[in-house]
C-alpha cells in the first residue's frame, strides 16, 4: 500500500459521529416495529432491489427435463446485436448500434 | 476398468458438438438409427445451458436481443461447459468472454453490465450475516477508529467500470423502456444483501478504493487515506454513513 | 415399503427442527419461485413440496428462506438432479456432502435420485444421460447407491430415466436392472411414470408391460408430467420428457392402473418449463390427489 495521506483519529471520530447521528435521527421505530417492517418485506418478495423496483427473477435452476426446444444454430443475424443496445451511447460519439456484419460465417 | 468407462467417454464424445455423428455405441430400438435421437441429448445439454446463463444474464440478454445473447452463449458454453453441477455457480467467465467476443465489440460496457449481473446472484446465494449495527461503532473509541478492521458480509461486492454499468444494468434488469444512455460515464458499483433483497448500488467519488481496501482487511485509517488519494472530494462521513446503511460488514476487530 | 433394517433415518439423533408433516397418500407438486407468493397467501393445504436439491446448495439468501418457510408447513420432498449415480466416475464428494448437508437441514419426507449421470471428468452436462445395463453398470451403481445411502443415514428412492437411445451392448432390461439394484442396495423407488410412457414409446414396448415387470412394492414416491412430441430419424414419434404442460392422458391411465396395485402412495406432478399460473399447476395435483383418494377408501379396488 503506497498511500499519501494519512487520516487523523480526529477526522474519524467526527465523520463517525456524523454519520451516526443521521442513523440517530431517521430511526424513529422502535426495535419490535423495525422488525415487524422488516419482516413484512421479506413476505413480500425474495427478489432484487434496486432503486425501488423488484423483480423475483431467482435464476438459475437445475432442471431434471428435456426440452423441446430446438438448438438452432445461429445465423447471420445473430452476430448483430438488437435489443435495447440501440439506446446506448457508447463513449467517444458511436452509437451502440453495430454496423452491418460483412464478414462470412464461420463454418 | 476401461469396459465400464467407455460409456460415458463414448457418450459425451460429440456432446458439445453439432458437427460429429451420434456415437456408434447408441442406437434406436432394433438398430434404428440415433441421429435425431442422440440430437435430444445434445440439444438439451446446449439449450438448457444457455437459458440457464440467459437466467443468470438477464439484463445482458435483453441489451443484445435474444438472437445475438443465444449464439453468444452457445459458443460460450461449446468453450466453456460448466464444472460444478451447481448452474447458479455458472458462467463465472462469461463477462470475459464477452469482453473478447468479436461481435459485442461496438458494446464495451456489456461485459461490465455482466458482471454486475454475476455479482448480484453471487449475493442472492452468499451466507446470511447480520450487519453492524451504527451502535456497534458508537462504543469503538475515539483513538481506536484508525486501527480497525472490518469483517465485510458476505454478500458484499464492488464492481469499478469505466462506463455506465450500472446505469445500464438498472435500466435492463425491468421491463420498462431504455431512453437514451451515455454509457461513458465511469460508474463503481456496490451490491450487498443485508437481509433477503439484493441492493446495487452507486458507490460516491473514492467510495470504491475506500471499501475495497475495507473488504480486503486494510484497516479503516488506510483505507481513508486511500479513498482520499484517489479522490479528493472523498466525503468521509457520508461513505460512512452509507456503508453501514448498506449492511456492507458484519464485525469489527479492534487491532492491536 | 421393505426398508432394510441396518439404515435407520437419522433424524432421531438430533432434535428436529421442523414437524413431522407426514406425507401418505398425498399429491404435490414442484416448489416454483414464482408460485411463493401464492403460496404463502394461503392457508397451508393438504400436500406436499419437492424441490431439486441442487438449487439450495447455496450458502444462504432467499431460496433457504423460502424452503425454510415452506417446510414448516408442509412435507418436503428432496429431489437430487445432479449426483450422476448412473456415471462411471466415483461420486463428487464435495456434492455428496451438500446433499447430506440438505437431509440433515430440512428433515425431508422424501429423498430421491436418479438412475442416469451428468458428469463426465470435470464437465457437468446438466442432463440426465442414459447408461448401458450390464453386471458391470449394475455393480457399480449399487456401490454409488450405497454411498449415498451410507452418507445420508436413510434410503434413497431411485427414479426410472426417459430415454431416446439404447445401448445395443446392455444385457439386460431396465426393470431386471433396477429389481436387482434394488435386491442390492435395499432403496426404494421413485416410479416416473411419464417416463415410462416416454421410454415404452420411445422403444416400442408396452409401458404395460413394463410396470408389470416392474417393483411396484418398492414404490415410495410417483412422478407425473407433462412430455412433448417430436419425430425421429424415421419419421415416427419421439416423445420428449419436456415437463412443459399438463399430464398426458395416456400417462393419468397408467397412474391410476399404478395406483390401483400398489395403493395410495405419494405423487407429484412435475412442471419445470413454460411453468402455468399456481392454480393451474394445483389443479394437476388436486387431479391427481382424487385418484390417489378414490383408491384409498378402496372404492376402486373391485375391478383388480
Amino acid at each position: 500500500m503506497s498511500t499519501r495521506s494519512t487520516v487523523s483519529a480526529a477526522l474519524l471520530a467526527s465523520a463517525f459521529t456524523a454519520a451516526l447521528s443521521s442513523f440517530a435521527a431517521a430511526a424513529p421505530l422502535s426495535e419490535a416495529e423495525g422488525k415487524a417492517a422488516m419482516d413484512a418485506g421479506k413476505e413480500k418478495c425474495y427478489g432484487v432491489s434496486l432503486a425501488g423496483m423488484n423483480d423475483c427473477a431467482a435464476g438459475p435452476g437445475t432442471t431434471c427435463q428435456g426440452t423441446s426446444t430446438i438448438d438452432f444454430q445461429g445465423n447471420a443475424w445473430a452476430f448483430v446485436p438488437g435489443g435495447t443496445c440501440t439506446a446506448i451511447m457508447a463513449p467517444g460519439d458511436r452509437m451502440g448500434s453495430p454496423e452491418p456484419l460483412t464478414r462470412d460465417l464461420p463454418a | 476398468m476401461p469396459a465400464i468407462d467407455t460409456y460415458a467417454a463414448g457418450f459425451v464424445s460429440a456432446l458439445l458438438d453439432p458437427e460429429r455423428p451420434a456415437p456408434a455405441m447408441v442406437s434406436g430400438p432394433g438398430r434404428k438409427a440415433a441421429a435425431k435421437r442422440y440430437g435430444v441429448y445434445r440439444n438439451n445439454v446446449t439449450v438448457s445451458l444457455i437459458n440457464a446463463l440467459a437466467a443468470v444474464y438477464p439484463a445482458t440478454q435483453r441489451i443484445t436481443g435474444p438472437d445475438f445473447f443465444r449464439m453468444m452463449v452457445r459458443l460460450h458454453v461449446r468453450a466453456t461447459p460448466p464444472a460444478s453441477p451447481l448452474l447458479f455457480e455458472y458462467g463465472r467467465d462469461f463477462p470475459a468472454f464477452i469482453e473478447c467476443y468479436e461481435h459485442a465489440q461496438s458494446m464495451p460496457w456489456l461485459a461490465d453490465v455482466a458482471r454486475i449481473e454475476r455479482a448480484w446472484l453471487d449475493a442472492y446465494h452468499a451466507a446470511d450475516a447480520e450487519p453492524l449495527s451504527p451502535q456497534a461503532f458508537a462504543v469503538v473509541p475515539a483513538e481506536r477508529l484508525a486501527g480497525i478492521v472490518l469483517v465485510p458480509h458476505p454478500a458484499a461486492r464492488i464492481l469499478r467500470s469505466r462506463y455506465s454499468a450500472l446505469a445500464i444494468f438498472a435500466a435492463n434488469r425491468v421491463d420498462r423502456p431504455v431512453t437514451s444512455i451515455d454509457a461513458g460515464e465511469p460508474e463503481d458499483t456496490l451490491v450487498t444483501r443485508p437481509g433477503l433483497e439484493v441492493f446495487a448500488r452507486r458507490l460516491p467519488p473514492g467510495g470504491a478504493p475506500f471499501l475495497i481496501h475495507l473488504i480486503a482487511g486494510e484497516p479503516l485509517g488506510t483505507a481513508a487515506a486511500a479513498a482520499i488519494d484517489d479522490s479528493p472530494d472523498f466525503d468521509l462521513a457520508a461513505n460512512i454513513a452509507s456503508m453501514i446503511g448498506a449492511g456492507v460488514f458484519i464485525a469489527i476487530h479492534w487491532g492491536n | 415399503m421393505n426398508e432394510p433394517t441396518r439404515i435407520q433415518p437419522s433424524r432421531a439423533s438430533a432434535a428436529a427442527r421442523f414437524p413431522a408433516h407426514p406425507v401418505d397418500a398425498m399429491a404435490g407438486t414442484s416448489l416454483k419461485p414464482e408460485h411463493l407468493e401464492r403460496i404463502f397467501d394461503e392457508a397451508p393445504q393438504r400436500g406436499f413440496f419437492e424441490v431439486h436439491a441442487e438449487n439450495y446448495m447455496g450458502a444462504g439468501g432467499p431460496p433457504h428462506a423460502a424452503l425454510t418457510r415452506v417446510r414448516q408447513d408442509y412435507p418436503v420432498s428432496l429431489h437430487g438432479v445432479c449426483m450422476s449415480i448412473g456415471g462411471p466416475q466415483p461420486l463428487d464428494k464435495a456434492h455428496l456432502g451438500r446433499f447430506k448437508a440438505l437431509v440433515d437441514r430440512y428433515e425431508p419426507a422424501l429423498v430421491s435420485e436418479h438412475l442416469a449421470w451428468s458428469t463426465h471428468q470435470s464437465t457437468f452436462f446438466n442432463d440426465l444421460l442414459p447408461l448401458p445395463y450390464t453386471e458391470a453398470t449394475l455393480a457399480h451403481v449399487a456401490e454409488h447407491i450405497d454411498e449415498v445411502q451410507d452418507a445420508i443415514g436413510r434410503p434413497i428412492l431411485l427414479e426410472n430415466p426417459s430415454t431416446y437411445v439404447v445401448f445395443p451392448q446392455s444385457t439386460m432390461s431396465e426393470t431386471d436392472f433396477i429389481r436387482a439394484i434394488v435386491r442390492r442396495t435395499g432403496c426404494g423407488l421413485l416410479l416416473d411414470v411419464n417416463n415410462v410412457f416416454v421410454s415404452a414409446t420411445n422403444h416400442g414396448y408396452s409401458a404395460l408391460g413394463y410396470l408389470a415387470d416392474y417393483p411396484l412394492e418398492h414404490v415410495g414416491e410417483i412422478h407425473l408430467a407433462g412430455h412433448a412430441e417430436q419425430t425421429d430419424d424415421e419419421g415416427e414419434l419421439l416423445l420428449i420428457d419436456s415437463h412443459d404442460g399438463p399430464v398426458g392422458d395416456a400417462v393419468w391411465k397408467l397412474f391410476d392402473i399404478v395406483i390401483s396395485r400398489r395403493g395410495a402412495t405419494p405423487t407429484l406432478v412435475e412442471w419445470d418449463s413454460d411453468i402455468p399460473d399456481w392454480p393451474i399447476l394445483k389443479a394437476e395435483a388436486l387431479a391427481a390427489q382424487l385418484i390417489l383418494d378414490r383408491h384409498a377408501s378402496g372404492l376402486a379396488n373391485a375391478g383388480h
